[in-house]
């Protein structure tokens, strides 16, 4: 599958995931180059109470480079940028010229989630409009439906993993649900965000 | 498009909204950080029974009800007691020690917020024998939080939580030496705070009133845009004596700050750092 002719290269891409999603994630993270030219956001529902080890798993196993998001950090491409346990992580568009910055909160828990795939998804929709895909993975909740939905709407692309094969498939079925632009294996998903390398390579 | 330009009148109308709430009650959101305000304002629409932020403007203006239950919309955050253990932790190893060193102690807890903090610090001083000679400023833009905070009442099933945190920051004692249990709620030690100054004061609008040896502003920053959070900044680094401490929020930065100059890392991963001596 490649990028529609009609629309412009993603400048980021919002990526969900809940139960079974470490390994998912790992899978798609490693498959993009150090060169892709968008950033990744990614929410992964984790215990809260414990420091984060994503980064030292996802990283020695990734070409782009990986960090935490740590607040007011500014987005660019070629990063893949993990929320830390018991934050919301939202993004917040840059001051004149600027690129767009990470943001956090502890505002309360959505969907007894903090962090919260919608209100990342809600978040950088505002901000990115069509030049934003979201992409939900496997997940035993329904949280990135609604956050799907408003990607959606602000005219990005919704990817939805392909429930049969997902390692938990109630957050794959909510957001398909919902609306989605595409519903492919995990495979596929990372083959349409490989050809967004394309669609703006030179 | 029509979603584009929809979420561009959104926009307009939250900066009528906050500079509506300005001039009428001199509360100045103007400096927070778009993303969160406009998530809280959106829930706080749908609370007051508003279809847009339009009409919740009409309605904090016009019926004197409605502000109350909005600043707590605004400005309330739960946090925990000794949340991020590894913070108190750090705490008493790298500056308590040069606490011990002053005979009199301040200590200034920024956007405390309904208190959990305070308690915290209070037991830890408490526990480390500093307690006695300290003093702490407890200060946030709600008054309402402010006598929450200084009732230090919590709901019994928030305890365990927090004495799980309390025991993973390095206690000396147990958290249940410092509160009775009574009707389903915890009410903390008035010994606690007998030392403690609850007030009014905004790190938008006013300026630094004391010379402290500790700042403990965490979780508060982040609710910030980058110039009100130098603005805060300025105010911590003009209150910290010289040679003081200053701890931030474990996923909050100095990097993007004015003000990074003025302090250096004493504990890179629990945002702990300390006034330079020329700062």
């Amino acid at each position: 599958m490649s990028a529609q002719p009609s629309r412009p290269g993603v400048s980021a891409v919002a990526v969900g995931a809940s139960a079974g999603g470490v390994e998912a994630l790992i899978r798609l993270l490693s498959a993009l180059p150090a060169d892709w030219p968008a950033a990744l956001l990614v929410v992964l529902h984790l215990p809260r109470d414990r420091p984060s080890l994503l980064v030292d798993l996802f990283a020695p196993r990734c070409a782009l480079r990986v960090v935490e998001a740590i607040d007011k950090e500014p987005i660019v491409p070629g990063t893949a940028y993990i929320a830390p346990p018991d934050y919301h992580f939202l993004v917040e568009a840059g001051e004149a010229g600027e690129p767009p910055h990470a943001a956090l909160s502890v505002d309360d828990f959505v969907q007894y989630s903090r962090p919260s795939i919608d209100v990342l998804f809600e978040s950088a929709a505002d901000v990115f409009g069509p030049r934003l895909a979201g992409v939900i993975l496997t997940g035993a909740n329904d949280d990135g439906a609604a956050g799907l939905r408003a990607v959606r709407r602000a005219g990005g692309v919704g990817l939805v993993q392909d429930p049969d094969e997902a390692h938990a498939s109630a957050m794959p079925i909510a957001s398909r649900d919902a609306g989605a632009d595409f519903v492919l294996p995990l495979a596929g998903i990372v083959h349409w965000l490989q050809s967004q390398h394309e669609a703006v390579s030179p | 498009m029509t979603a584009s330009v929809d979420a561009r009148t959104t926009d307009i109308e939250l900066k009528l909204l906050i500079d509506a709430i300005f001039h009428r009650f001199h509360y100045d959101f103007r400096g927070y950080a778009q993303a969160s305000l406009k998530r809280r304002l959106t829930a706080a629409c749908e609370r007051f029974d508003c279809a847009t932020l339009s009409q919740l403007q009409d309605k904090v203006l016009h019926d004197p009800e409605t502000f109350p239950g909005l600043l707590d919309y605004l400005t309330v955050q739960v946090s925990d007691m000794f949340r991020d253990p590894a913070y108190f932790r750090a705490l008493r190893e790298r500056v308590v020690p040069h606490l011990r060193t002053y005979p009199s102690l301040k200590v200034w807890v920024a956007g405390c917020s309904s208190g959990e903090e305070v308690y915290s610090l209070a037991i830890l001083l408490r526990e480390e024998d500093l307690l006695d000679r300290t003093l702490i400023y407890a200060t946030d833009i709600n008054t309402g939080a402010l006598r929450r905070a200084e009732a230090g009442v919590y709901p019994i099933d928030r305890i365990a939580g927090f004495t799980e945190n309390h025991r993973r920051s390095g206690a000396r004692t147990s958290l249940s030496d410092y509160y009775t249990a009574a009707y389903g709620r915890a009410v903390f030690d008035k010994s606690l705070k007998k030392n403690v100054v609850f007030s009014d004061h905004s790190l938008a609008t006013d300026s630094a009133f004391a010379e402290v040896h500790l700042v403990s502003c965490r979780n508060v920053l982040i609710y910030f845009n980058r110039a009100l959070q130098d603005r805060a900044l300025g105010l911590f680094r003009e209150a910290i004596c010289r040679k003081g401490f200053l701890g931030i929020g474990t996923k909050e930065s100095l990097n993007f700050s004015a003000h990074a100059q003025a302090f250096e890392e004493l504990d890179r991963e629990q945002r702990l750092y300390r006034k330079r001596g020329d700062a």
